[in-house]
């Protein structure tokens, strides 16, 4: 009797047939990397240095999304299933914004974009932060105190919404995007870094920084991060939920705002449901690093971008969504809280 | 409450000590709740536990009935260690418990409350569910008189069909003792039973369980209130910032210098 | 025999202005026998295509009905419900075509409909349990985002692993249904005789067939609601710890409800392979679970007769109303004089297909105004009427009266 709650005690993963499922996914694991790793020996490393190059920009902007998410699920524990359809709106909005502020194709690569482009980000993510208060105030603050299930439908019905705006507004087609950036590169080891790769990056980075130490630093970061922690309290300390909240949403979909540009920017291409896949990649990430942490979002998505880039170069492309969706899983099964933890106790 | 059934599996009379609590210890990061804390509950007592505020009775609550394990320490339940056992399996153990602050299934009805109450002693699997076999046909009709009768026997009766959260706030803790009996416990576990009663509705209870350790139910409760601690149990031992304070009978216990200091100090 | 009679007795001694349900539950089965004489009637004979494709819409209830057993009865929100049903569509188009052969089993496989309807649940099911065991510990949101992961997976897994699946084509020519005994007609326009080994082609017959599984399946999902199980399902609805503090098994009954989802979703998918003769990875994508969801939540969430109506409801909507619109909307335009609105230019590609495009907003706007405006459904269930309209949290009178004890 003793021997059987002994084994009651112990956590499904850790019981005899679950070590052995453990075994077999970290053999899987190493197999696939040993696999990948014979391949890029095999390919050289100029062609390693190009996909890594791709893969830290990709990353970049998952990044962005990702932080979206965690912002989101730390303060008000939803998922957000919208925020990967307005990172692409964000494309969609830049997109018509570029002839309004004079940008076009023949402007390429000129030093005359850099003010118009600035502007074109800015408006973007300033209309996207509205767009997402204006959701959540619709949408999801008459229900913060009904049953989980219902944000949760409402937030997969807002997703179809904003994509079937998108769908309305451009089709089913693929919507081409300026090739704006410079096209140029540096040749470093046999590899190209382009300036795009480098704006990607630079970009991102900035915005990842300045988020970072908003939260840590202003005023709303702290009520954000009170609010994360006990509403009712911080209610108590005289603090406004709800505006804390709505700050929140509006920050993550700036992010996502200037994503989506971004993205368009880099890619030179949108379609209306970009955001379902990407939003789960981004999800991917914000899980991978620890929901609700935000230095895990960046990481995350970095590693995201790198798996996806790696895959993408060196296996079959057609198998990395299924590959990512994979870790997904795995990550949730074996590892729920991810590489840097929660920010939030499980209840 | 006429016939208990078969006592739960494993019962034994062992040493009179139904619960035993050895050195458990649980901590929250830092923080430590329950610091090092050993005692005995006796089969067939009222036992209580007290402490002011934040004393960390509760989460000895949580502990024992698995919610939330003890860091270290064991938990001895009728002879057998309970400690990290699941809250279901506590459950069917025969440990049985009503919550601080009220937690029934607000849209079941208060019958469907306490039927759901002998989920673990009923038998129906997937197949006679699913085809409603005699078998399950006649076991419902046992679980519903049961039920029944619980709710007659805490006195709530005229609520049997209103949803749990519309009974008033007095039925809604009987509701949750009736639940907590249909498991058919051999230790059942209140959690403030009295809190935000009336001086009249306090003596109702201490009344309901003295008729419930009458039934051969080992009573131990948390309670905040002096007066119903020191009029319906024996022996009480008092916490305090997670540490055993004192043990003993009311008497000694109001006499002891620590107690005194304890309430004194953080509630006057 | 005598309890279903006895069982139908009841239904209809129920006082129908307390419970609406058993009406709904009346109508529905006359609707069901009234249909295919019905059409007969109006079409003067020519209706096959509306039969078999009721026939259709009964798969779409019998998902729903399992899916309502997820969402409704244990809370669980399933994303991926699409998945269960490609599992169920692909075994049977493993078992029952010749597709083995060109596979490197090089053996084709022939197994009878009735028994791999019964392969495809249990496939399903199994898979459910596998996805189920180690995900169900965790929160529900997190679920739903396994399910949907899973759902991504499971038909790219089918498109990839082209070895086996052949790929996009898809798997064609999949085993007729047979009966092994049948009665011929005059509803068949034959003279009556017994037949053996009967291929169900005719579309009534599947309907037939159609209505009585979803019949059948009714009163065990009902029947499961009224059990220990279903009240178990409620309580971990309403507050997990409580009920695993009065002895429920919460991961357990979880997992219940979340295999026999699976196995309702794998059955209604070795159905539609075979009635379909065809299994194509392209068919179980994100939309069709949704399309699911929508149907659940619309009718009515944890309510039977509810799910029911909202599926066909959804159903029609689909598969009658929208591919029919583009074509109305031009006609409209035309007959009002604004015949420009039918031009395409630029980003408008004229009326029409900007109205064949409606079908997401749609999709999603039904989701949120059911959710914000009426989160019950069109035919709530009593329970869950009240606990989606006043929340669970609103507990103010219990909170007062602790805060003045302490």
């Amino acid at each position: 009797m003793v021997g059987s709650l002994k084994q009651a005690r112990i956590a499904f993963v850790e019981a005899p047939i679950g070590r052995l499922v453990n075994l077999l996914v970290i053999l899987a694991v190493l197999y696939v990397i040993f696999i990948l790793a014979m391949k890029v020996v095999g390919q050289g490393p100029s062609y390693f240095l190009q996909i890594l190059t791709f893969g830290v920009a990709n990353g970049a902007i998952y990044a962005l999304v990702a932080l979206g998410y965690t912002m989101v699920y730390g303060i008000i524990e939803l998922i957000n299933f919208a925020h990967g359809d307005l990172f692409t709106l964000g494309g969609f909005i830049s997109v018509f914004l570029l002839p309004i502020f004079g940008l076009d194709a023949s402007k390429a690569g000129t030093a005359g974009i850099i003010l118009p482009l600035l502007a074109v980000f800015i408006v973007t993510m300033l209309i996207c932060g509205a767009i997402n208060v204006s959701i959540e105030r619709v949408a999801y603050r008459p229900l913060r105190r009904a049953p989980r299930l219902a944000p949760l439908i409402t937030a997969v019905g807002m997703s179809f919404v904003l994509e079937g705006v998108m769908f309305l507004w451009k089709g089913p087609f693929n919507v081409p995007y300026p090739n704006l950036l410079p096209t140029t590169g540096f040749v470093i080891g046999g590899a190209t870094i382009g300036v795009k790769d480098i704006f990607v990056i630079v970009v991102a980075g900035i915005l990842m920084v300045v988020l970072a130490l908003f939260v840590s630093r202003s005023r709303l970061g702290k009520a954000m991060r009170a609010t994360a922690q006990d509403q009712d309290a911080t209610e108590l300390m005289g603090i406004d939920i709800n505006r804390t909240i709505a700050a929140t949403f509006f920050i993550g979909a700036v992010l996502a705002g200037a994503g989506g540009t971004i993205f368009g920017l880099y890619y030179n291409t949108m379609v209306f449901d970009l955001g379902f896949s990407a939003g789960l990649f981004a999800f991917t990430a914000a899980v991978f690093g620890g929901i609700g942490n935000i230095q895990g979002a960046a990481l995350g998505g970095l590693l995201i971008g790198l798996i996806t880039a790696l895959w993408d170069g060196y296996m079959e492309s057609t198998w990395t969504q299924v590959i990512i969706f994979a870790i997904l899983i795995l990550v949730l099964v074996f590892r729920p809280t991810g590489l840097l933890g929660m920010r939030v106790p499980e209840k | 409450m006429t016939d208990r059934g078969a006592a739960p599996p494993g019962a034994q009379a062992g040493d009179g000590a139904i619960l035993r609590i050895d050195h458990v210890t649980k901590r929250f990061g830092g923080l430590v709740a329950v610091d090092d804390v050993t005692f005995d509950v006796k089969k067939g007592e009222i036992f209580a536990l007290i402490g002011p505020n934040g004393a960390g009775k509760t989460t000895l609550f949580n502990g024992i009935t698995g919610i939330f394990p003890p860091t270290a320490g064991r938990i001895v339940f009728q002879g057998r260690e309970i400690t990290g056992a699941k809250p279901h399996q506590v459950a069917a153990f025969g440990i049985a418990r009503t919550f601080q602050n009220i937690r029934l299934f607000e849209y079941m009805s208060s019958l469907d409350n306490v039927r759901l109450g002998q989920h673990c002693r009923m038998h129906a699997k997937l197949w006679d569910s699913l085809f409603k076999t005699p078998a399950e046909h006649r076991e419902e009709q046992r679980v519903t008189d049961r039920a029944m009768e619980l709710l007659q026997f805490v006195g709530i009766e005229q609520y049997t069909h209103i949803y749990a959260r519309n009974l008033p706030y007095g039925s809604q803790r009987r509701l949750e003792i009736a639940r907590a009996l249909a498991t058919n416990p051999a230790l059942l576990l209140l959690d403030e039973p009295a809190a935000g009663f009336t001086p009249q509705e306090k003596v109702e209870l201490m009344g309901l369980v003295h008729k419930i350790v009458d039934q051969g139910v080992t009573v131990f409760l948390i309670e905040h209130d002096m007066k119903v601690v020191m009029g319906v149990s024996r022996r009480i031992v008092v916490l305090d910032h997670g540490e055993k304070i004192a043990e003993g009978t009311p008497e000694q216990v109001r006499r002891d210098q620590r107690v005194i200091e304890a309430y004194l100090g953080t509630q006057h | 025999m005598k309890r279903l009679l006895s069982r139908l007795g009841s239904i209809l001694e129920r006082d129908p202005r307390k419970d609406p349900n058993a009406v709904v539950f009346l109508l529905l089965t006359f609707g069901v026998i009234a249909f295919p004489i019905a059409i007969q009637i109006v079409t003067r004979g020519s209706g096959s295509f509306l039969i078999s494709q009721a026939a259709d819409a009964g798969v779409y209830v019998l998902l729903a009905i399992g899916l309502n057993v997820v969402v409704g009865f244990a809370g669980l929100l399933d994303l991926g419900y699409a998945a269960f049903f490609a599992i169920g569509a692909y075994t049977y188009a493993f078992i029952a075509s010749d597709h083995m052969e060109f596979t490197p089993i090089h053996q084709a496989i022939h197994i009878p409909f009735w028994i791999a309807l019964l392969v495809g649940m249990f496939a399903a099911a199994g898979a459910g349990a596998i996805l189920g065991a180690p995900t169900l510990r965790l929160r529900g949101d997190y679920l739903a985002i396994v399910t949907l992961g899973f759902g991504e997976i499971v038909p790219r897994l089918f498109r990839n692993a082209s070895t086996w699946t052949s790929g996009v084509n898809g798997i064609s020519a999949l085993d007729t249904p047979a009966l092994p005994i049948w009665l011929n007609g005059p509803w068949s326009g034959d003279a009556f005789a017994i037949v053996q080994n009967f291929k169900i082609i005719d579309p009534l017959a599947y309907y037939v067939i159609m209505a009585i599984l979803v019949a059948i399946s009714v009163v065990l999902v009902n029947n499961l609601r009224r059990s220990r199980m279903g009240r178990a399902w409620m309580a971990v609805r309403e507050d997990e710890v409580a009920a695993a503090a009065m002895g429920v098994n919460t991961v357990g009954v979880k997992l219940l409800a979340f295999s026999i989802g699976a196995a309702f979703s794998g059955f209604a998918g070795t159905f539609y392979g075979a009635k379909l003769s065809l299994v194509s990875p392209e068919n179980f994508g994100f939309t069709v679970s949704i399309t699911i969801l929508i149907m659940v939540v619309l009718g009515g969430m944890g309510n039977i007769p509810g799910v029911i109506v909202g599926a066909l409801l959804i159903y029609y909507v689909i598969f009658n109303i929208l591919p029919g619109l583009p074509q109305q909307a031009s006609d409209f335009a035309n007959s009002i004089g604004a015949t420009s609105l039918n031009s395409p230019s630029g980003d408008w590609p004229g009326l029409a297909g900007e109205v064949q495009r409606l079908k997401y907003l749609i999709f999603g706007l039904i989701l949120v105004l059911t959710m914000l405006l009426r989160p019950q459904g069109l035919l709530p269930s009593r329970q869950r009427a009240e606990e989606l309209q006043k929340g669970v949290h609103e507990d103010t009178t219990i909170e007062d009266v602790n805060a003045e004890a302490t």
